[in-house]
């Protein structure tokens, strides 16, 4: 019985997939700008998760007797405007900005990549139909659509993380389209198809594994982009609005003091560059582990 | 080559009613009536009815559109709700502030981006590689407004040697596109190097060094020349970013442009100036691409034999 089982976890250990798995992590954990990355990644998770023992009261509650300070044992980061603590707000803002991340990255896989599986698998004019609409979305800088929907859609959370998400989605209908055209012509999908597999199970079970890898290292790339939209909506007075603690609209408000607190403006920076870099390494370090042949 | 112009410029029809019909809806999707978003907060009961009128918002959706379109062809996009001017006329006082940025931003990163990819790719995985490929990702990262913000407190602030804001000299240039050219880089850079790592390998580029010929000629005139493609696509892909960070470079150093317009009229809820920018940018957009295309055709011959 014993050696059954050890047979068959041999067996599997043995199955190309799984070395392929194994030859990638490995790749990937001798990557030291990724582990950085991830490194990075992980302390932001971290901080969002245990912000209330971290910083302990409320971050957005005013003190206008400690205004403006400059960091101190008290502050380490110093203080804003209205006496609140930079740190406590940096630190409840890293989950504002990956709860913005998640949502963004939400909205463009699950509009993106349906869209982008249908367009190259069934092609024709469903394809042609949705490819134009998506020439259209890239005809706009990323940002400059965002910043378009937020017009129409109003400021907010709620509608940054939807306005971020739908100028994503034709990034992830291209990618996933141009794996699904390939796919679609191999032999085991054409076995599939003779046997009578409905197309919603071929699209489900045979092509979308085979366009996860695109999918992985552009949801690394994806997530400190939206970091950083969100950010520069926000500098902007257009994304988040305060007194939520969110990096961007710290910074946009920390501008007005910029030549005798520059500190206000300069820390919230310094935490959406690292978790930007964050990201990217960790996405530069999973295409080079998955497919070095991938450019984005 | 006439005939690859006619092809490409056919080939942007679909996505220019594309973004008509973006602009159309995007009013359209406004909670309330769009004559009165249009006609601004202010406007009378009778401005409102009157904007309805012109508009032909009384009529079918399909004659609206056609309307609309109509208008969109002759560059009719109305008045400012905020200042009552024409928006034409708003658009063309900013375009040329928000170009001058752009170019010269463009121009700075190709600058410094190019012979950096370069240097790195002919010397890979070596100390001075990973110099660059690191401020490569380090560009990539940062926030443009902030490096803007960070490049205000060090030469306006500290040192005092440029202007924080505004335009009327050269020296107001300086700092918004410098940030601007931050900002796009980095991608030239690691683009450079990638497709000059790719070209350096291949048959032709041994052959040349075999024949003798100076390390020099063989980087410029035999790979540089043949990976100049994907440089040339990246440098078109940004010039669209650089016009999205443009918003944010202009927010920072109350550059008069375009972005700042947008950002403005968004604030003061301007639908009319921000269709328009939107489709000034949009526009734009198409033209980079198709200069690019006919670049393309330009350095490599067989594209428009194709």
């Amino acid at each position: 019985m014993t050696e059954t089982i050890q047979g068959t976890a041999s067996q599997i250990r043995d199955r190309p997939a799984y070395s392929q798995i194994r030859r990638s992590w490995a790749k990937l954990t001798r990557n030291t700008a990724a582990l950085f990355g991830g490194t990075l990644i992980l302390i932001y998770v971290f901080t969002a998760l245990l912000a209330p023992l971290l910083f302990p009261g409320n971050p957005s509650a005013p003190n206008l007797i400690k205004s403006l300070e400059r960091p101190s044992l008290e502050h380490l980061l110093g203080t804003d405007e209205l006496g609140r603590s930079i740190m406590g707000r940096i630190i409840y803002g890293s989950r504002v900005s990956l709860l913005i991340a998640v949502g963004v990255i939400s909205v463009g896989l699950l509009i993106g990549v349906p869209l982008g599986l249908v367009s190259g698998y069934y092609r024709g004019k469903v394809d042609f139909g949705i490819q134009r609409v998506t020439d259209t979305m890239l005809a706009f800088p990323g940002f400059l659509l965002a910043l378009a929907l937020v017009a129409v859609l109003g400021v907010g959370l709620k509608n940054t993380v939807i306005s971020i998400g739908i100028s994503m989605v034709p990034i992830y209908i291209r990618l996933v389209r141009g794996c699904a055209l390939s796919v679609r012509e191999e032999v085991y999908v054409e076995a599939a198809k003779a046997v009578g597999t409905r197309d919603t199970v071929i699209l489900l079970r045979h092509i979308l594994p085979n366009v996860m890898v695109p999918i992985t290292i552009q949801t690394s790339l994806g997530m400190g982009m939206a970091i950083l939209f969100a950010a520069g909506l926000g500098f902007l007075g257009v994304g988040v609005q305060p007194p939520t603690p969110e990096w961007g609209t710290m910074l946009g408000s920390g501008r007005v003091y910029l030549f005798n607190s520059p500190h206000v403006a300069t820390f919230p920076g310094i935490a959406i560059f690292l978790a930007v870099l964050g990201f990217n390494l960790l996405g530069d370090g999973l295409r080079d582990a998955l497919d070095p042949r991938f450019k984005l | 080559m006439l005939r690859y112009l006619i092809k490409r410029l056919l080939s942007t029809i679909p996505v220019l009613i594309g973004i008509s019909l973006l602009l159309f809806f995007m009013l359209r999707m406004l909670p309330g009536d769009p004559a009165q978003v249009l006609a601004g907060q202010m406007a009378s009961q009778e401005d409102i009815e009157l904007i309805r009128h012109q508009l032909g918002l009384d009529r079918p959706i399909h004659v609206q559109y056609a309307f609309f379109f109509s208008r969109l062809a002759r560059f009719d996009l109305g008045r400012s709700a905020r200042t009552q001017n024409p928006v034409t006329e708003e658009i063309w006082a900013r375009l040329p502030n928000t170009l001058l940025l752009a170019v010269v931003a463009i121009t700075l990163a190709c600058l410094f981006g190019i012979p950096a990819g370069i240097i790195s790719a002919v010397r890979p995985y070596t100390w001075i590689d990973y110099v660059v490929t690191s401020i490569a990702i380090f560009g990539i990262s940062m926030p443009v407004f902030w490096l803007g913000l960070m490049l205000v407190v060090v030469f306006s602030i500290t040192l005092q040697w440029l202007p924080a804001g505004g335009t009327g000299t050269w020296k107001h240039v300086i700092l918004p596109s410098f940030t601007l050219a931050a900002f796009v880089v980095a991608f030239i850079a690691r683009m450079t190097r990638s497709s000059m790592i790719e070209v350096l390998s291949q048959d032709y580029t041994t052959t040349a060094r075999s024949k003798g010929l100076k390390e020099q000629v063989v980087i410029i005139k035999h790979a540089l020349k043949n990976a100049l493609i994907p440089i040339i696509t990246v440098v078109g892909l940004q010039f669209g970013l650089l016009l999205g960070g443009a918003v944010l470079t202009e927010t920072v150093f109350a550059w008069p442009g375009l972005g700042r317009l947008i950002v403005d009229s968004i604030l003061g809820r301007d639908y009319p100036v921000i269709q328009g920018a939107i489709l000034v940018f949009g526009l734009l957009y198409i033209l980079v691409n198709l200069v690019v295309d006919l670049l393309y055709a330009y350095v490599d011959p067989r594209i428009r034999y194709d």
